[in-house]
């Protein structure tokens, strides 16, 4: 008994908790503001200004930035994301079926186009596939190109992401179904599926942004100007300006649009805890 | 009793090397009330989930209604169209209203038109009385609320059985009454009902029929006044003094022939 009150009792020696606790929160701030200071001074502020914020340079992008790299970002996307969905949803079904088979068929598929950099599978598409099979275009010429591309890389993540969600979506579920007659395809697609993309959407939207980055790589696959997106609309107006602003620009035209994404994807998140209680 | 409803011959059921039903018969009737009684882990669950092939039976036949059940080439889904199940975590549809969850099996498994559906939806929850949560989210309601609208999705369906799953258990003690309420007012109506369930109460008062189970088999099968009244076996006359006054039991070993996981 006295021993136990002994423990408990503040140490005469020495700090106690309290004081403890507010000396290390006072250290990290030190460092914090210390480190602030050493990049503020030791960085040559002119020479940055004058190679990344040159205001003249930066009008001259508008309206291109936005009315053409920009809009061909999203474009290319947005239609990355959606071959990536729905070959995705296919390999996840695929990776859930009881033919053996398809199950190992879709193994196969994610761990290869998961272990790939997206930049190889970019410039496999773009000098493999015209050379396997001579005269065949792909649809909708670069568009259909990066789409393609684009949709098999994110399609072996989003394949995990939706058979986790479809997992996740409680064994009831398709037993209520079922025994309401529905079918397993159609129990499927009316109860579990619209479950499990509720489950998914935060994740999906994730890699949403992920695909936006990574829709830079198109330039492996070669583009005219009509066709560049943010990254190599701004390297090429980089070199011919002999500037770096332009690359600060799209820069921050990419941050345009992955910040709110960011945020819808917090939102959501907040909102199916909030469900899920 | 006229034609036998459900009849289940020399049921067999095991998980692995686990025998869970070892020889079920059983007979019901059109209209008839049977609530199977019996020890977690009896099989009791897992024999109504074989009569609409929930869990596939290793041997034997389950008759719905003249159509064999076990039969490979049945249509499974037709035939569980006549059978609604009642279940214990009530699994309603979550993303769906109440209304969405009655109307979506109608319009898609029965093809029902969309004014049809809605009506039929109406009228079973106002036959539950639950007519005012018809926008509400399941998530929204109590468990009482959320097992009267799974009863009334199933009701929707128009099937000629029900089974019901221990469908009082995941309710707080003050709820089971609603729940039991709509399960009168359905053997009134003259339902053909098999309920697994623990209240003894409404065993004894609405049931035609109880029986026992107990390691896979039924031990006992007779009116409510026999079986729970004046039960002939040990094992129940055991089971029934537990299950009705928990507290004068006594610490024992555990028996081995006490069978795998769930009711």
């Amino acid at each position: 008994m006295t021993d136990t009150e002994t423990r408990l009792q503040p140490k005469k020696k020495g700090l106690t908790r309290r004081q403890k606790r507010g000396l290390s929160r006072g250290i990290q701030y030190a460092v914090f503001v210390a480190a602030v200071i050493a990049f503020a001074v030791a960085a040559d502020w002119d020479r940055l200004q004058n190679q990344f914020a040159q205001a003249d340079i930066a009008r001259q992008m508008f309206p291109d930035v936005i009315t053409l790299a920009l809009k061909n970002t999203v474009l290319y996307t947005v239609t990355g994301f959606a071959v990536g969905l729905a070959l995705g949803m296919l390999i996840a079904l695929m990776r859930l079926s009881s033919v053996g088979p398809y199950r190992w068929l879709a193994g196969i598929y994610i761990e290869i186009f998961r272990g790939l950099p997206a930049l190889l599978i970019f410039i496999f598409i773009g000098v493999a596939v015209p050379l396997a099979f001579p005269g065949t275009e792909i649809i909708g010429g670069t568009y259909g190109k990066v789409a393609l591309a684009l949709g098999l890389v994110a399609a072996a993540y989003m394949a995990e992401t939706i058979r986790a969600g479809i997992q996740a979506v409680p064994k009831g579920q398709m037993e209520a179904a079922r025994s309401l007659g529905f079918s397993p395809a159609r129990a499927m697609v009316s109860v579990i599926i619209p479950q499990a993309f509720r489950i998914i959407l935060p994740p999906l939207t994730n890699e949403l942004v992920l695909l936006f980055k990574d829709s830079s790589l198109v330039l492996f696959l070669g583009v005219t100007l009509e066709e560049r997106e943010l990254s190599k609309y701004g390297r090429d107006l980089a070199s011919t300006t002999a500037n770096s602003t332009p690359i600060l620009v799209a820069g921050l035209c990419y941050l345009l649009i992955t910040i709110p994404l960011g945020f819808v994807v917090r939102r959501m998140e907040a909102k199916a805890q909030e469900a899920v209680k | 009793m006229s034609r036998p409803e459900i009849r289940v011959s020399g049921l067999h059921k095991s998980f692995g090397s686990n025998e869970v039903l070892r020889g079920i018969d059983l007979e019901i009737g059109q209209g008839e009330v049977v609530c199977v009684i019996g020890p977690s882990g009896s099989g009791k669950s897992t024999l109504l989930r074989c009569v609409n092939l929930l869990e596939e039976p290793t041997e034997g036949q389950v008759f719905v209604g003249g159509t064999e059940i076990t039969d490979p080439d049945v249509d499974i889904d037709a035939a569980r169209r006549r059978i609604g199940m009642v279940f214990q975590q009530f699994n309603l549809f979550p993303h769906l209203t109440v209304t969405e969850n009655l109307t979506l099996p109608q319009r898609r498994v029965l093809r029902r038109g969309k004014a049809e559906a809605a009506k039929v939806a109406a009228e079973n929850l106002a036959r539950v009385g639950l007519a005012e949560k018809a926008d509400a989210y399941p998530s929204s309601l109590s468990g009482g609320q959320q097992q009267r609208v799974a009863i009334a999705r199933a009701l929707a369906m128009g099937p000629e059985v029900m089974l019901f799953d221990e469908p009082t258990s995941a309710l707080d003690p003050e709820l089971v009454g609603d729940v039991l309420a709509v399960m009168r007012m359905l053997a009134d109506e003259g339902m053909t009902m098999m309920v697994v369930t623990h209240e003894m109460t409404f065993a004894r008062e609405v049931a035609d029929r109880v029986v026992f189970m107990d390691g896979g088999v039924i031990v006992e099968d007779g009116s409510p006044d026999q079986v729970i009244g004046r039960p002939r076996h040990e094992r129940t006359r055991h089971f029934l003094s537990r299950l009705l006054d928990p507290a004068m039991a006594e610490v024992e070993e555990e028996t081995s022939d006490q069978v795998g996981k769930g009711g």
